[in-house]
């Protein structure tokens, strides 16, 4: 199973960022091999408008199931619920702290959106 | 002639110098029409109260997906510059409210799945108030595409001697689209640093737009000499200036006109409309 985590860098040891369509980095984690891949987020990082669709669309496209991240935005959340994503959100510490919230099972799945747009 | 009435700063008395031209050049014969193109706050109607004739709807065009022609081949989505599409495996997503109106989406679709549908901006009111033809627009609350709103309300007006465009605040867009319906800006402002401050701006967005400009100094007590030595710097013409009197700040409070309330404030808006009929700017 992949997940995308929203992170302020490549590294499993880097933050995970706040943001989700703004996030520099979105690092996939693979359940199946335990292996980390960073896809370089800053082009969308810096869109004005409609960074939260972009990524994702990202996500939607590399066949992902969860994302992990701060917050997410409305536009992002009803792409990502459509697409059957589960969003968890309020993820903190380092990408691989989120990673083990979530294998151990203490990550709430997100309902709605838990950030405004910002368009 | 078209006659912006703008400045850089709020406040400064825009809406009071409008009014107060579009009323006394309508009572001097000419055929007028003002358009109150400060759709996020529009406030000309309190002091006119007009009769509206028409009150419509305006809309832009967005993106209408027809699910059962789509294959989510993803091509209007990779044209969006605003991301207002989202293509997915299985469907494509439009945030209208992420749409620019530009129409690429429905041109570039290869299996004509995208017509163009509408999404209402606010509301468009245009009547009169004695011989003064009059219009507004009122944006819907939230929106942010303001300009297309500000052409409907300027497209209003047509036969009439003079259009009278009461612009919004500041620099930005909206004033930018205002500006452009023009051949002439006043812009008012007032003996402060802030006045002085905000004209600036203003003569450099006219000044870009290569539109002939005056100004006129408002709640002119005489305090502060900065925005008539920025005036004689950028070589720039004080068309008027009106005195600031609390008789006035009455008046307004009530709905009534500045320039019937004070002797003083109506000569020096008398002075701007002579300025104005003056003027030879081509039409």
């Amino acid at each position: 199973m992949k997940l995308i985590i929203a992170s302020s860098g490549p590294r499993p040891a880097d933050r995970v960022d706040p943001r989700f369509g703004r996030a520099p980095y979105l690092v996939q984690y693979d359940s199946a091999d335990e292996s980390f891949t960073a896809l370089d987020n800053s082009a969308q990082a810096a869109l004005a408008q409609g960074a939260g669709v972009q990524a994702a669309q990202t996500v939607v496209g590399l066949g992902a199931e969860a994302v992990l991240t701060g917050r997410c935005g409305p536009k992002a959340f009803r792409i990502l619920a459509e697409s059957g994503v589960t969003v968890y959100a309020g993820c903190t510490g380092t990408v691989q702290d989120a990673v083990e919230a979530w294998h151990d099972g203490r990550l709430e799945a997100l309902t709605a959106a838990n950030a405004r747009a910002h368009h | 002639m078209r006659i912006a009435i703008a400045s850089g700063k709020g406040g400064t008395g825009k809406t009071t110098v409008a009014v107060g031209l579009a009323t006394m050049a309508a009572r001097q014969g000419l055929g007028v029409h003002l358009c109150d193109c400060d759709v996020e706050e529009p406030n000309a109607h309190l002091f006119l109260a007009p009769t509206f004739d028409s009150v419509r709807p305006v809309t832009v065009a967005v993106p209408a997906v027809d699910a059962s022609r789509c294959d989510h081949c993803g091509q209007c989505a990779e044209l969006c510059e605003f991301n207002a599409i989202a293509c997915l495996p299985d469907r494509t997503v439009v945030f209208p409210e992420l749409c620019h109106g530009c129409g690429g989406c429905w041109q570039v679709c290869p299996r004509a799945a995208i017509t163009p549908g509408t999404r209402p901006i606010g509301e468009l009111a245009s009547g009169h108030a004695g011989s003064l033809a009059f219009s507004r627009g009122r944006l819907r609350v939230g929106e942010t595409r303001v300009p297309p709103l500000i052409e409907a309300v300027m497209g209003c007006a047509r036969e009439a001697d003079w259009v009278i465009l009461d612009a919004p605040p500041g620099t930005g867009c909206p004033v930018v689209t205002t500006l452009l319906g023009a051949d002439y800006a006043v812009l008012v402002t007032e003996p402060t640093p802030f006045g002085r401050h905000d004209l600036a701006l203003a003569l450099d967005l006219t000044h870009r737009l290569g539109l002939p400009r005056g100004v006129v100094i408002n709640r002119d007590d005489g305090g502060d000499n900065g925005v008539v030595e920025l005036c004689a710097d950028r070589g720039v013409e004080v068309l008027a200036r009106i005195p600031f009197r609390r008789a006035v700040a009455e008046a307004c409070a009530e709905g009534g006109l500045a320039s019937e309330a004070d002797p003083a404030v109506a000569a020096g808006m008398q002075s701007l409309l002579r300025a104005l009929r003056a003027l030879e700017v081509p039409t």
